[in-house]
């Protein structure tokens, strides 16, 4: 305690700091112990709990929270995806989720006064054949109706755009065109995380880190609080922000979830001179990459298909990954490559995110994001705050609600925009 | 790349093997008795184990259906066996 932590950045406190050596900044937030009651406590410190937190406190004046994490802050699939922010998907439902989610990404630097280093340089899905470019043309329509941006490119049009693609006569996926989303782009995973963690701590919110949710305090039916790592904490609403751990948690409150977890892998290239500023996917070979600021070539594709909480990968993805790669820019061939990881990824039989009540009354779900997690940090953490805060839902989250499960009005985007997640 | 066990062909690829469900998640029945809660939770729930699980598997190359014992966290298969689930 009495940590001095919050102050605001800016040019001139660079320049300032320049001038002392660097000798005056303060720690981003504080690490206090918990108390032993809160308002409501948010298991999981990634993007979304800590979005969560943060919304709770400016949005509804609620800031006796406690943000609780087993390992450290951003340190889950926050720290481990492609950074990727889209809103390309095909149902109304999905696009004023993920838009709302773009809306939010693209005043986050300001509003948070740190920077992310969003990047909109767009996102290109390239399509191989003439009935691709129909559904391609069908999902642009979708996009167009349903308020986001969306344009249907030509041949030329994704050459322009990506001058290196395989353009051969022999390519196994020709470019017949593509799906051109030009406000979708990257951010700087991390920054999120601790630009969320910083204002949500100045606003008031207890972030604690290696504390583990150990089991949860129910009362006459109603969820109470949790049992951690460092002692029990009471709390009128507890919500659940874990990503690919939703099920072990699920298990602990005695309620089974629609999710299965999976391993999905990224890897990036040594730092090469800048040669690529989009993001390009082939709907052939199911990859995906881009250039980072610091010149790596960033790759990512499917998911591991064995069911896993193994947080590595195993090498028959990285084969189909590198080979999709090479196929659609065969100049990659003399990267090497320096790096692999993974994340533990919770997908759902709709491909489509849960945010709602959970079976136990108290607990609410932010989970089954699958491979989307990160895009949607923003619009996740404000409609699952607003559910804590209110208890009803928002517009845009109640189609995504458990329930649907049970009604069967589930929003396959798996089969609607065809990106497999 | 990781070998599975099938029981009929022995260790093959795990790029030839399919997950298919949970073992001893049978389809309720009769169907026209089975609520909307029970129908949702045999489709689409499962426990997710982070551990040991026990799991139907599919070997797609010659078409058996068995039971793996493994780990989701390490992958170690440690029980394979033909048969009903």
């Amino acid at each position: 305690m009495g940590t001095c932590v919050t102050r605001r950045y800016s040019a001139f406190g660079l320049f300032r700091e320049g001038l002392r050596g660097h000798t005056g900044w303060q720690p981003a937030w504080r690490s206090p112990q918990p108390k032993t009651r809160y308002d409501a406590v948010i298991i999981g410190g990634g993007g979304q709990g800590l979005a969560t937190a943060y919304y709770l406190a400016k949005n509804h004046g609620i800031n006796n929270v406690a943000v609780i994490e087993k390992g450290w802050l951003g340190g889950g699939n926050t720290g481990r995806n492609t950074t990727t922010i889209r809103s390309n998907y095909f149902y109304p439902e999905s696009v004023a989720l993920y838009d709302f989610a773009l809306k939010l990404y693209e005043g986050l630097s300001r509003e948070l006064n740190y920077n992310i280093m969003l990047s909109q340089r767009g996102v290109l899905t390239v399509s191989h054949s003439d009935a691709e470019m129909e559904m391609a043309a069908r999902l642009v329509n979708a996009m167009q109706i349903n308020g986001t941006d969306a344009e249907l490119l030509d041949r030329d049009g994704v050459i322009a755009r990506a001058p290196l693609l395989n353009r051969g006569e022999t390519a196994r996926y020709p470019i017949f065109g593509g799906v051109w989303q030009g406000r979708a782009g990257v951010a700087r995973h991390d920054a999120v995380a601790w630009g969320y963690a910083r204002a949500a701590d100045a606003a008031g919110v207890d972030i604690i880190q290696n504390c583990e949710v150990t089991g949860f305090l129910v009362e006459n039916g109603h969820c109470a609080g949790v049992e951690t790592t460092l002692g029990t904490i009471r709390a009128d609403s507890v919500a659940m922000c874990v990503a690919g751990h939703s099920g072990q948690l699920a298990a602990l409150a005695g309620f089974e979830l629609p999710i299965r977890s999976y391993s999905l892998q990224a890897m990036v290239s040594e730092p090469v001179k800048p040669c690529l500023d989009t993001v390009v996917l082939y709907l052939g070979t199911g990859t995906y990459l881009f250039q980072s600021d610091k010149g790596e070539i960033v790759v990512g594709g499917g998911l591991d298909r064995v069911p896993s909480y193994a947080q590595r990968g195993n090498p028959p993805m990285q084969q189909t990954v590198i080979s999709g790669m090479l196929e659609m820019f065969p100049a990659f061939g003399q990267l090497k490559m320096l790096r692999q990881w993974a994340g533990i990824v919770d997908v759902v039989p709709d491909s489509s995110p849960i945010i709602g009540p959970s079976p136990l009354p108290g607990l609410i779900l932010n989970c089954g994001w699958g491979t989307g997690g990160f895009k949607s940090i923003p619009a996740g953490g404000w409609l699952t705050a607003k559910l804590i805060a209110t208890g009803e839902h928002d517009d845009i989250s109640c189609p995504f609600d458990l329930d649907r499960f049970r009604t069967g009005r589930l929003i396959d985007e798996a089969a609607g925009s065809g990106i497999a997640h | 790349m990781q070998l599975f066990p099938c029981p009929f062909c022995g260790l093959r690829d795990e790029t030839e093997f399919s997950f298919a469900t949970e073992a001893g998640r049978g389809r309720p029945e009769p169907a026209a008795e089975v609520s909307a809660d029970a129908w949702s939770s045999y489709l689409h729930f499962g426990a997710n184990p982070k551990g040991a699980t026990r799991e139907v598997w599919l070997h797609a190359a010659c078409g058996e259906f068995f039971v793996m014992e493994r780990d989701t966290v390490t992958h170690m298969v440690t029980v394979q066996e033909a048969g009903e689930p």
